[in-house]
C-alpha cells in the first residue's frame, strides 16, 4: 500500500474519532458516535497490518496478542461495576501511558523502522518528539497508578505532602528539560533511560499531594496528559489518526479539568498543589459545641415526602459508596404513584469523576430528561417542597454563600437551603470533604436521617 | 522553496485542538463519564505504533527488544481498546428517555 494511500485511510479515521466525540453531545446520537469510534480504530488497525504485509510468524504473535489483551479488556468492561468507573478509567489511562513509553522506547531502540534515522543519529526533532512522548506517557502511568490506587481505596484518599514538595517537583521538571536537550547532543541510551525514570518519579509525586474529593480533576489532568502523550508519539510516527487523536483527547481533558475546577471555584494551580485536607483552616475548630439538631426516621421522612407536589433529589459521592442508586429510584417510583413530581439535580463536582452521578442514575434506570445540571434547575429549588440530599454535603453548604472566610466560599452550590424541608441522608454530623460544617444541618426545616443511605432509601420506601 | 512536512503535521494537530475544543463543549455534562472512556479508548490508536514497532524486521528479529517492547505496547492498547469501548457501550445503553406511559 502506497504511503499516501494509508495516510489518506489514517485521516479518515481521525474524522470517524471526531465524529465518535461529537455523537456525545446528546445520549440519542450517543451509540452511533461509539460506533464511528470502534470503524476508526478498525480501519486504523487493518491497514497498518496491510501496509506492512508481513503475515508470517510476527503477523501470528501480534494476533495472538491482540486477542489476549482484548479479551482481557473485554472481561474488564463486562464485570466492573458502574459504582467503581471513576478507578476503571484511571487504570486505562496508566495503559495508554505505559503504551506511549513502550512505543517510544521501540522508536528510540530501533528508528529505521520509523524512518527516523539510524541508532544514534536520530533526527533531532523525531528525538524532541519521543522523548515528551515518552515523558508525559510515563507521568500519565504513574500518575494515573496513583489516582487509581486512592480511588480504589488501597491509598489513603488523604492529600500527602511534605516540605519543600513543590521546589522538588520544579527541580524534576527543570531537569527533565535539561536532560532532552543533553540527550538531543549526545544521543545517549543511559540518558533516555534516566529521562524515562525520572518521568516516572514525577507521576506519582505529582498526584500525590491531591485529596480524593479532587480526584475529578486529576482524572480529567490524566485524561489531557495521555492525549498529549499520544500526539507527541504521533508527531514521532508522522501518523495523523495519532495527531488528531491526541489533540482531541488532550483538549477534551483539558475542558474537563476546567469545568471540574470551575464547579469548586479552584483555579486549577490550586488544585495540582495541594489538597484542602492539607491547610489547617479556622473555621474548622469553630462549630465545636453541640448544636441542636432535628433527627427525624424514615416514616418522618416518608410522610413529608408523600405529601410534598415536588421533590428534588441531590445525589453525592455517599450515594455511590453505599450503592443507593437502585434504592432510591424504587423511592421515586413509589412517589411518582403518589403523584409527586420528583427530579434530580447534580453538582458538577458530584462524585468521584465528570459525569458520575449521571452514569449511576442511568443504570438504575432513571431517564436522563429526570435528571437535570446545576444551572438548570437551581430556581427550582425555592419552589420544591422537599429536598432529598443524600450522600452530598459540601454542594449544599450555605456557607459558600455568605462566609468569606471559609475555604468554600465562592463555590457554586445546589440552593437546597431554600426548598421547604430538607432531608439528609447521612451517617453521622461529621463535616464532609473540605473540612468544615454545614449549616445546614442546624437548620429548622432540616430533618437528618442518620443511616446508611440506601439502608435509609429501602426504609422510606417500604414506609410510603 | 519546500515546506517541511512537520509544518504540515503541526497544522494539523493545531486545528485538531480547536476541533476538539468545539466538540468537547458541545457534549452534554451527564455523558461526561462516557466521553472519558471513549476518549481513553480512542488514544489507544498509539497501537498502530506498536504494530509496526513489532512487526520490524525479518521474523528472526522478532524478539528483539524493541520488537518485544512493541508487543507488550500492543497487549496494554488492546486492553484499552476493546475495554474502552465496551464499557462506554455499557454506559450509553443504559441512558434512556422516560417512557411515553408515565
Amino acid at each position: 500500500m502506497s504511503a499516501n494511500l494509508l495516510a489518506i485511510f489514517y485521516l479518515i479515521s481521525g474524522v470517524l474519532f471526531i465524529l465518535a466525540l461529537r455523537g456525545l453531545s446528546s445520549p440519542e446520537t450517543s451509540r452511533q458516535g461509539n460506533f464511528f469510534g470502534i470503524l476508526g480504530m478498525a480501519i486504523a488497525i487493518g491497514v497498518t497490518i496491510l501496509s506492512i504485509g508481513n503475515f508470517s510468524t510476527g503477523f501470528i504473535f501480534l494476533l495472538i496478542f491482540l486477542l489476549i489483551g482484548g479479551s482481557i479488556g473485554a472481561f474488564i468492561a463486562f464485570k466492573i461495576p458502574m459504582t467503581a468507573m471513576p478507578e476503571l478509567v484511571a487504570g486505562f489511562h496508566s495503559l495508554v501511558g505505559l503504551a506511549a513509553v513502550f512505543v517510544a522506547i521501540s522508536a528510540f531502540l530501533n528508528p529505521e523502522v520509523f524512518n527516523l534515522g539510524f541508532p544514534g543519529k536520530i533526527k533531532i526533532a523525531s528525538l524532541i518528539e519521543m522523548s515528551l512522548g515518552a515523558a508525559i506517557g510515563a507521568i500519565t502511568f504513574t500518575g494515573s497508578v496513583i489516582a487509581f490506587l486512592k480511588l480504589r481505596g488501597l491509598m489513603s484518599g488523604s492529600p500527602i505532602t511534605f516540605f519543600g514538595q513543590h521546589f522538588i517537583n520544579l527541580a524534576l521538571g527543570l531537569l527533565l528539560v535539561g536532560l532532552i536537550i543533553y540527550l538531543c547532543n549526545t544521543q545517549n541510551e543511559y540518558l533516555f533511560w534516566s529521562l524515562i525514570t525520572i518521568s516516572f518519579l514525577v507521576g506519582i509525586l505529582l498526584i500525590i499531594p491531591i485529596g480524593g474529593a479532587d480526584m475529578p480533576v486529576v482524572i480529567s489532568m490524566l485524561n489531557s496528559y495521555s492525549g498529549w502523550a499520544a500526539a507527541g508519539i504521533g508527531f514521532t510516527l508522522e501518523n495523523s489518526a495519532l495527531i488528531i487523536t491526541g489533540a482531541l483527547v488532550g483538549s477534551s481533558g483539558a475542558i474537563l479539568s476546567y469545568i471540574m475546577c470551575k464547579g469548586m471555584n479552584r483555579s486549577f494551580f490550586n488544585v495540582i498543589l495541594g489538597g484542602w485536607g492539607a491547610n489547617e483552616d479556622s473555621s474548622k475548630s469553630v462549630s465545636k459545641e453541640q448544636k441542636p439538631v432535628k433527627n427525624g426516621n424514615a416514616d418522618d421522612a416518608a410522610f413529608l415526602m408523600k405529601n410534598a407536589s415536588s421533590v428534588i433529589i441531590v445525589p453525592g459521592y455517599g450515594m455511590a459508596v453505599a450503592q443507593a442508586q437502585h434504592a432510591l429510584r424504587e423511592m421515586v417510583d413509589s412517589l411518582k404513584k403518589n403523584g409527586v413530581k420528583v427530579s434530580y439535580a447534580i453538582h458538577p463536582v458530584a462524585g468521584r469523576m465528570p459525569g458520575h452521578m449521571n452514569v449511576l442514575l442511568a443504570e438504575a434506570n432513571v431517564p436522563y430528561d429526570e435528571v437535570f445540571e446545576l444551572e438548570d434547575i437551581n430556581n427550582d429549588f425555592a419552589n420544591c417542597d422537599v429536598a432529598y440530599v443524600i450522600g452530598a454535603n459540601d454542594v449544599t453548604n450555605p456557607v459558600a454563600k455568605t462566609d468569606p472566610q471559609s475555604p468554600i466560599y465562592g463555590m457554586p452550590i445546589l440552593d437546597v437551603e431554600k426548598s421547604k424541608s430538607v432531608l439528609f441522608v447521612k451517617r453521622s454530623l461529621s463535616p464532609g470533604y473540605a473540612g468544615i460544617d454545614n449549616d445546614l444541618f442546624y437548620r429548622e426545616n432540616t430533618l437528618m436521617l442518620f443511616a446508611d443511605a440506601k439502608k435509609m432509601t429501602e426504609e422510606i420506601t417500604k414506609s410510603l | 522553496m519546500e515546506i517541511d512536512p512537520f509544518i504540515f503535521r503541526l497544522s494539523i494537530f493545531i486545528l485538531a485542538i480547536f476541533v476538539g475544543y468545539y466538540v468537547v463543549w458541545s457534549v452534554t455534562p451527564s455523558l461526561h463519564t462516557p466521553l472519558m472512556s471513549v476518549t481513553n479508548a480512542i488514544s489507544s490508536v498509539i497501537i498502530v505504533g506498536a504494530i509496526v514497532a513489532a512487526l520490524a524486521g525479518d521474523n528472526s528479529k522478532i524478539f528483539d527488544t524493541a520488537n518485544i517492547f512493541g508487543f507488550l505496547a500492543i497487549i496494554l492498547a488492546a486492553v484499552n481498546i476493546f475495554g474502552g469501548f465496551l464499557v462506554t457501550h455499557r454506559m450509553l445503553a443504559m441512558y434512556k428517555k422516560k417512557k411515553k406511559s408515565k
